[in-house]
């Protein structure tokens, strides 16, 4: 059965020699990867006997299982990070035991240093570069060796022609490692240090901070400054300093074992050369520090550590750590952030909700799926009922005070959370305390933050129950009943136009016509577009498709099934009808007016109508743009539509580009296969080239077709940028000429989703870059919106 | 250099359960190997008032949903309490099963489990009421699945 479920190893190294010497060498193995990865958990005896135990178990194992060991002592370096220093004593242990094994440790992880910074796994590196700081501490390595492979990072900054993202890593890496070696440092090489400090401080003043305003969550500098990472940990490392050194909150179990390590031989760190830079790096990108509690937050109990303390630092990273291993499973994960050492010293749950919020809002995205947060609070909540739920209530009060000052994108992901939470715990909450938006401005963030909100909340249950967990007072933003708007119904006028068509259609479709009979009874409607009569009946009919479209969805509108049985069976008619652009664009236009009361309707559908091809990804977003969509401009769900839209034809080109490099993939093998060989040689040569001669077409009809589908997305996000310039020019224009201030609720909401663009689809717009600039962001344009192309430009620099 | 560490990142709530479709048209093997692969999701313990529409709202949010077929009863035709979910990767389906089962959809916490695929007929209850079988049996009254087991209910 699956290995993962653990058997009860629960005596990590308590009883070293109770080892059955019968095993099979794989159950040894196994058994070593357990007691090593689950030493210092909880455990019945202390952390430094659980080791000094394992030290002796892995000493004593080294002959026979010496590779083993060494590599999963790798792996827990590399994929444990917060439990760092409990493997560096672990090794510190070993070296003073074994000093080859001591060695060959050193250079098994400096073999896998340089693999990780060639795989671009950057933040893996960190973690190796950070143990290897520790091992100072721990006697395994020498400190002037330490010293001189940072000096050798840092040396990176003096690269010419390198992407800053580059440059950053190397200090980040040096930097990042000091709140654990920089003591050890200063004590044995401080003149060394200071050198490589004012280098970083030199290099950290000239570097470029263009891309600093994308990427924080709130654009007021109150209450907490949303800082650049490099410098907060600058200024963190700073405080360090001036406190020489003294850092009280890691964890140092070398401490207790400073009489045998100090016995111990070092070792020198090979030099270290950086590995040059590539064209197929992919340095980490910078992030801004999230910061939304300070001091004042936590009412009682311990104080939470300053914004420049290093403690913060080292408390954040941990926590961050351990979402990163554990953010799979939600209850394990909820345990072991609550089971944080060293947590009776500091307010946890404060720390532990800012980083999660931290990770939810980050820009330019999370690192792991936005369900994965809500999932995890609502276990946290559940093993910490007394006091979680109010911290968590507590900080999103703060978040609601702070709407106005927000970033778009992380108002969004606020929403999808408060509401998706609230569903959870029957949609309570003190409506009251927020009572003061309902004299604003309906646009303004906070009414507006409520009502899509509220909108949701509906989603995930039903209208009436919104009605009856909101006071009296908020009926204005309650979402509007979600039924349909059948224009031709029982009240309607008559007189419209296609009126007496659309119960002939009705009854046609409930007489289960087909395609074909269905577009025999459409030719009688009227065209009100054209007055010559030498119409065929083809061209684009915005009444027939308005006849056809809103009976169709009004006989299918019990459910999204009942609608896309209907689309999928009366496929062709819709396809004849949108053969042209203004086609496509028109029935989006009457799939809005049908449905308009009901967003998450129109959503499905319309991704329903571009799954099935009935309208192109282009349409969707001239429509978004379009004059009539104007009024629903800033509602959440037109973005989620032009999102879900772009990512669709993303998903698109990736699929057909797997298909040719499958089929390449697949030739390649073909054309190795041809071998001399003995035997019916020219018939197999014959097949083989048939065969191949297939592969070659294939490819060649998929190479056409990825490039007609990178030309559709190319183009989309092109039609998409225009149209944000066109109307964000406007804005600017009649402000300037009506002596306005351009920074208006719309304006803003606006330039933040032309930002979000950028954000959210980063990897693929990268491709455009020169199509873009050449087209659309020249230095002509106003520099509002040219700003925020350079600061997405900076953001790879 | 890549050690896995399986002792440690387990990732449990992806494993497939002891759970075994007794009309499955195969055997153990072939239903082990689909639902190894599948892209379907069984969904369990919905109010039988919960709409296609709050199921897909809800697991939209570990991906993109491909259909939704909400289970019936099999002589009213009407919502019996569970639904399928198909997703057009695994990858979203594995996310549902991490985020989603054991949250709460219409105040009820819902269960989901690998589905080896839907098939024409697996739409509808199997009790012999009509609805799922758990439904015969329970004691308890539950407003949302028609109150009281069928069992309790005949006289």
């Amino acid at each position: 059965m699956s290995r993962r479920r653990h058997s009860d190893e629960s005596d990590a190294g308590s009883q070293p020699h109770k080892r059955r010497r019968t095993s099979e060498p794989i159950e040894i193995e196994d058994r070593l990867e357990s007691l090593i990865c689950r030493v210092g958990e909880k455990s019945t005896s202390s952390l430094e006997s659980n080791l000094e135990g394992l030290a002796g178990v892995l000493e004593a194992d080294l002959p026979n299982y010496k590779n083993k060991i060494l590599r999963i002592l790798c792996a827990v370096a590399r994929l444990l990070p917060e439990k760092l220093p409990v493997y560096t004593t672990l090794v510190g242990l070993l070296n003073a035991r074994n000093y080859n094994f001591g060695g060959e440790f050193v250079e098994a992880m400096i073999r896998q240093l340089k693999e990780t910074l060639k795989s671009n796994l950057y933040s893996e590196a960190v973690y190796l570069v950070r143990f290897l700081s520790d091992l100072v501490n721990c006697h395994v390595i020498a400190a002037p060796s330490m010293v001189a492979m940072f000096e050798n990072f840092v040396s990176v900054t003096q690269e010419e022609d390198i992407p800053q993202v580059r440059s950053d890593w190397y200090v980040y890496a040096v930097l990042s490692s000091l709140p654990w070696v920089g003591k050890e440092l200063y004590e044995k090489k401080d003149v060394e240090m200071d050198r490589l400090l004012n280098q970083i401080e030199g290099y950290l003043k000239r570097r470029q901070k263009t891309h600093v305003p994308m990427l924080q969550v709130w654009t007021a500098e109150k209450p907490h400054p949303q800082e650049e990472y490099l410098d907060c940990l600058w200024a963190q490392v700073q405080k360090l300093k001036k406190d020489r050194w003294q850092e009280r909150h890691i964890l140092r179990p070398y401490i207790a074992f400073d009489s045998v390590l100090c016995e111990a031989l070092q070792h020198n760190l090979p030099p270290f050369t950086p590995p040059a830079h590539s064209d197929d790096a992919v340095y980490p990108m910078p992030h801004v520090v999230f910061r939304m509690f300070d001091y004042t937050d936590a009412p009682e109990g311990p104080v939470m550590p300053g914004s420049h303390s290093v403690e913060r630092f080292v408390i954040e990273e941990n926590l961050h750590c351990i979402i990163k291993s554990h953010w799979r499973e939600r209850k394990t994960c909820a345990a072991q952030l609550l089971s944080y050492p060293g947590k009776n010293k500091i307010p946890l749950n404060y720390h532990i909700v800012e980083v999660i919020f931290g990770e939810l809002f980050q820009l330019p995205g999370p690192p792991h799926i936005d369900v994965m947060y809500t999932a995890l609070l609502i276990e946290l909540c559940k093993l910490q009922p007394g006091s979680l739920p109010q911290v968590l209530a507590q900080a999103t009060e703060m978040m609601y005070m702070r709407l106005d000052t927000m970033n778009t994108t992380c108002v969004d992901r606020l929403i999808n959370w408060f509401s998706h939470h609230l569903s959870n715990f029957q949609f309570r909450w003190s409506w009251d305390d927020w009572a003061d938006c309902l004299t604003q401005d309906i646009e303004k963030p906070k009414p507006k933050f409520v009502k899509e909100v509220l909108e949701k909340c509906m989603r995930l249950s039903y209208h009436q129950r919104i009605v009856d967990i909101v006071p009296p007072s908020f009926s204005a933003l309650i979402p509007a009943n979600p039924v349909c708007s059948y224009k031709y119904g029982e009240e309607a006028d008559s007189s419209l136009p296609g009126f007496a068509m659309t119960t002939i259609v009705g009854n046609a479709i409930k007489n289960r016509a087909s395609n074909e009979e269905i577009l025999i009874v459409l030719k009688d409607v009227p065209n009100p577009n054209q007055d010559d009569d030498d119409d065929e009946g083809d061209g684009f009919n915005p009444l027939k498709i308005e006849v056809f479209l809103q009976t169709l969805l009004h006989l299918a509108a019990k459910s999204s099934s009942h609608s896309f049985s209907a689309l999928a069976k009366f496929h062709e008619v819709l396809k004849t009808l949108t053969d042209s652009d203004e086609g496509k664009l028109h029935i989006l236009r009457v799939l809005y007016d049908f449905w308009r009361n009901h967003p998450q309707m129109i959503s499905v559908l319309v991704d329903k109508l571009i799954r099935t091809q009935i309208v192109d990804c282009a349409a969707v977003a001239n429509w978004i743009f379009s004059p009539e969509m104007a009024h629903d401009f800033t509602r959440f769900y037109v973005w989620e539509i032009l999102h879900s839209t772009i990512r669709k034809m993303n998903k698109h080109v990736q699929k057909i580009q797997k298909e040719l490099d499958e089929a390449k993939v697949k030739l390649e093998k073909q054309q190795n296969k041809k071998q001399p060989d003995s035997g019916d040689e020219e018939d197999m040569e014959k097949n083989s080239e048939d065969e191949e001669g297939q592969l070659e077409e294939q490819i060649e009809r998929l190479q056409e077709k990825v490039e007609s589908a990178q030309s559709e997305q190319k183009n989309l996000f092109l039609v998409i940028f225009q149209r944000f310039i066109m109307l964000l020019t406007e804005h600017l224009v009649r402000c300037e000429t009506s002596g306005v201030d351009i920074n208006t609720t719309w304006y803003k909401n606006c330039i933040e989703r032309l930002q979000q663009i950028f954000l959210m689809h980063h990897v693929i717009i990268q491709q455009y870059m020169g199509t873009l600039e050449n087209l659309l962001f020249t230095a002509e344009l106003d520099h509002h919106i040219l700003t925020v192309y350079q600061q997405f430009c900076a953001l790879q620099l | 250099m890549s050690m896995k560490l399986n002792s440690l990142f387990s990732d449990s709530y992806v494993d497939i359960s002891q759970y075994r479709d007794q009309h499955f048209k195969g055997n153990r093997y072939e239903q082990e190997k689909l639902l190894k692969q599948s892209c379907t999701l069984y969904v369990g313990n919905l109010s039988f008032y919960t709409t296609e529409e709050q199921v897909h709202e809800l697991f939209s949010k570990s991906g993109d949903v491909k259909r939704i077929i909400i289970g019936l009863d099999k002589v009213k035709k009407t919502a019996c309490g569970f639904c399928f979910v198909e997703y057009y990767t695994r990858a979203d389906a594995e996310h549902a099963l991490r985020f989603v089962n054991g949250t709460r959809l219409d105040d009820r916490i819902i269960r989901t489990d690998w589905d080896a695929g839907f098939k024409e007929g697996r739409q509808f209850g199997r009790g012999k009421s009509g609805g799922q079988v758990r439904d015969e049996y329970r004691q308890d009254y539950d407003p949302a699945r028609g109150g009281y087991g069928k069992l309790v209910q005949k006289p």
